[in-house]
């Protein structure tokens, strides 16, 4: 399942989300998948955190840099852009998704076409980056482990950090045997060396290599990126051409800032204290340094970004430093994974990401698909309060959004709970009914499925209910004294 | 300490028995206890869901109650849900007034209050058996509860605590996301009772009965005899010594 239609970021209707929601929860692999991958980040990501003594200190910073960083969002990004200039890079600002496909894919053609290495990267991914490259004649080649399997297998990313933490080694053994027609190791360690050999043919030929940031770095016109795997390093450094793309929000003031945020996005997204490559990539080579590619063309990426400032609740959604974070703590992304949410950015992050980028009207089951448990908000390195995002999202879209058959019968249910719940006698009344049908629900199977019940029965229980409730029990006890 | 006991709906309908335990255990603490009976509910269901104007003029009258109490001379306003105290506090920012901001301040969970405000009253609870404590998410992350409930129990004579890892992991409730999205709800479920069915334990407590009510039901679905007990409940037990 790729996200349908270039450049949209979320390609589901309500009925297609509630069918890929049950999908998952069928699908037995997925949820062992997802249970280990997210259990085993999640516990290191824990013990990373604790190792450091000032790690809710080092929040509040990287929190308050981000929001600081966030309000003179517009100076920083030209401070970038002279640096970056000053230093032999091109930069190019991209308003839309569109516009920043037409630019890529403009400069991979002028650079020779054929292929494109490309390392990981959401925003490629946003922008539906890969299908215009091949639309216009050129082959992209996925570098990251995770994001060549999810390529092999014609799927998209399920996790902005794993993109592959949906598919056990046995269903990555399998989709390798398939694609490459041969007999292959089992073992990790024998699948990881046959994906590197691949790989290396590859990298030999390509004329362009097209990356993203982490971190975009006002007083330098630098990038940094983070990875583990070296692809990243060979992506930027190995064609004459590289081509970045980098959301606008990516962007921190100084060099020295970085020191909070390596600390927490590592051990935020994988449990290490640091990743095992950071790459600094300032301008272009100038004398006498003769390694590395031609030109540099930098790519700023606003696409619905800068909409979100507007509004002080739904600016903090732009502090995210996509460490995966979130999604790895999430009980409901446990259960379901990434694919169900029908958006390039799942999980928390993506639940409030996504409506405020593409619109709720087509993203609006996503702010419903949560508890509002908290334990993202918890995790988050940069404190963003994504509970009180999708409170937000959700009274925006219950006030705003186009009616639907269920919306109009919830606005109905809410509007006659109001109007028991500011009365006392009507509200004991609405009480005693709801305790008489549920008691005959927990004695007759028939009832269970009977309006409001059935969502409670479908796997649930109805206990007998109490004859009396706590205010008649007080009533008397107030008469009996 | 004359206190306002806010009951919440859950449990004024559904389980009565935690909200008489819960006011015979502030009543044995030394506590005057003001039950208002025009009380009804917190508003919380429709703001979670969404539904910000039809949860205004609940948690306005709400609020209003609370603070008439709290102007006739209630000292403090308790509360036996996790929950529901939260979207007290939250209704400070949702109604804005001077008087919501009181209510917020002067709220507690029934079990924090016991230890914060009373401090650590000796209660004579008996209770013999074997039980886990479910963090109820509101509860942990809006209002930091998790040490108290642990002293109380300790203090219950006969009551053997035991820890879940999953402790502090959402039970699948959510409100409305319980019945919209059952599928995942239960998996939620399934997962934390997967873990207390390992535990060889009498009962799951918790401080919130959203959540009870929710484990217990999927608890019967699966033909379980775990039972669910509220943390009022176990205080106020008086088990025959054995």
């Amino acid at each position: 399942m790729t996200h349908g239609g270039t450049g949209s970021i979320h390609n589901l209707s309500a009925t297609e989300f509630h069918n890929h929601v049950q999908d998952a929860l069928a699908n037995v692999e997925l949820r062992g998948a997802l249970a280990r991958g997210t259990s085993t980040v999640q516990n290191r990501r824990d013990a990373a955190a604790a190792s450091v003594p000032e790690w809710e200190d080092l929040r509040t910073r990287a929190a308050a840099l981000k929001a600081h960083t966030l309000q003179s969002l517009a100076e920083n990004l030209e401070l970038f852009e002279a640096n970056a200039i000053a230093r032999g890079a091109v930069v190019h600002w991209a308003n839309t998704a569109e516009e920043a496909r037409t630019i890529i894919t403009s400069l991979a053609n002028d650079a020779g076409g054929g292929v494109a290495l490309k390392s990981k990267s959401m925003t490629s991914e946003e922008i539906g980056l890969n299908e215009a490259l091949i639309e216009s004649g050129i082959t992209p080649i996925e570098t990251d482990l995770g994001e060549w399997i999810v390529q092999l297998a014609g799927e998209a990313p399920s996790h902005i950090v794993a993109p592959a933490l949906h598919k056990s080694r046995e269903a990555i053994h399998r989709l390798f045997e398939e694609v490459f027609d041969r007999e292959l190791p089992e073992d990790a360690e024998g699948l990881t060396e046959f994906a590197r050999l691949e790989l290396r043919r590859s990298f030999a030929t390509a004329n362009v290599g097209i990356s993203g940031a982490n971190f975009l770095i006002a007083e330098t016109g630098s990038l940094l990126i983070l990875e583990n795997e070296g692809n990243i390093r060979m992506t930027t450094s190995m064609p004459r051409i590289h081509i970045a793309i980098v959301g606008i929000e990516k962007i921190i003031p100084r060099v020295e800032d970085l020191d909070v945020f390596l600390r927490l996005i590592g051990r935020s997204g994988t449990g290490q204290a640091i990743t095992v490559y950071q790459s600094l990539i300032t301008g272009t080579k100038r004398q006498p340094e003769d390694d590395g590619p031609e030109a540099l063309h930098i790519v700023l990426l606003d696409n619905g970004r800068s909409e979100l400032l507007r509004n002080e609740t739904t600016a903090q959604t732009l502090a995210c430093i996509r460490c995966g974070a979130c999604l790895n703590t999430c009980p409901v992304y446990r259960q379901i994974g990434g694919h169900a949410y029908g958006s390039v950015y799942p999980g928390p992050i993506g639940a409030i990401l996504t409506p405020l980028l593409v619109g709720h009207a087509s993203a609006r089951e996503l702010p419903f698909a949560s508890t509002l448990c908290g334990a993202c908000r918890d995790v988050c390195p940069v404190k963003i309060d994504i509970p009180q995002v999708l409170l937000h999202l959700r009274e925006e879209i219950v006030e705003h959004a186009a009616d639907t058959p269920t919306s109009i019968e919830k606005r109905r249910a809410f509007k006659w709970w109001a109007w028991a719940m500011t009365s006392p006698r009507r509200y004991a009344f609405v009480g005693f009914v709801a305790r008489c049908g549920a008691h005959l629900a927990s004695r007759f199977r028939a009832v269970q499925s009977i309006g409001p019940l059935r969502g409670w029965t479908v796997g649930r229980h109805v206990p007998p209910s109490p004859p009396k409730s706590l205010r008649r029990l007080m009533r008397e006890r107030e008469r009996s004294q | 300490m004359k206190v306002a006991f806010f009951s919440t709906c859950l449990i004024d309908q559904f389980r009565p028995s935690a909200g008489l335990a819960a006011i015979d255990v502030l009543e044995r603490a030394g506590c005057t206890v003001d039950f208002d009976f025009g009380q009804t509910c917190c508003s919380q269901p429709a703001f979670n869901a969404g539904h910000v104007a039809e949860a205004k003029p609940v948690c306005q009258r709400t609020v209003d109650r609370l603070y008439a109490q709290l102007a006739n001379g209630c000292e403090a306003i308790v509360c036996p849900s996790g929950s529901c105290t939260a979207m007290l506090e939250h209704a400070a920012g949702l109604l804005g007034s001077p008087e919501a901001r009181e209510v917020a301040e002067k709220s507690f969970e029934f079990g924090s209050f016991l230890i914060d405000r009373l401090g650590h009253p000796d209660l004579g609870a008996r209770w013999y058996g074997r039980v886990t404590w479910h963090d109820a998410c509101h509860g942990l992350r809006d209002l930091g509860i998790h040490a108290q409930p642990r002293i109380l129990l300790s203090r219950v004579h006969g009551l053997t605590l035991v820890e879940a890892t999953k402790s502090s992991q959402c039970c699948g409730f959510g409100g409305t996301f319980s019945t919209d999205l059952p599928g995942i709800s239960l998996a939620m479920a399934d997962e934390k009772i997967d873990e207390l069915e390992t535990l060889n334990i009498d009962a799951v407590a918790s401080a919130d009965f959203s959540c009870l009510m929710h484990l217990e039901g999927r608890l019967r679905a699966r033909g379980s005899t775990i039972g669910v007990i509220h943390l009022a409940e176990l205080l106020a037990s008086r088990d025959a010594p054995r």
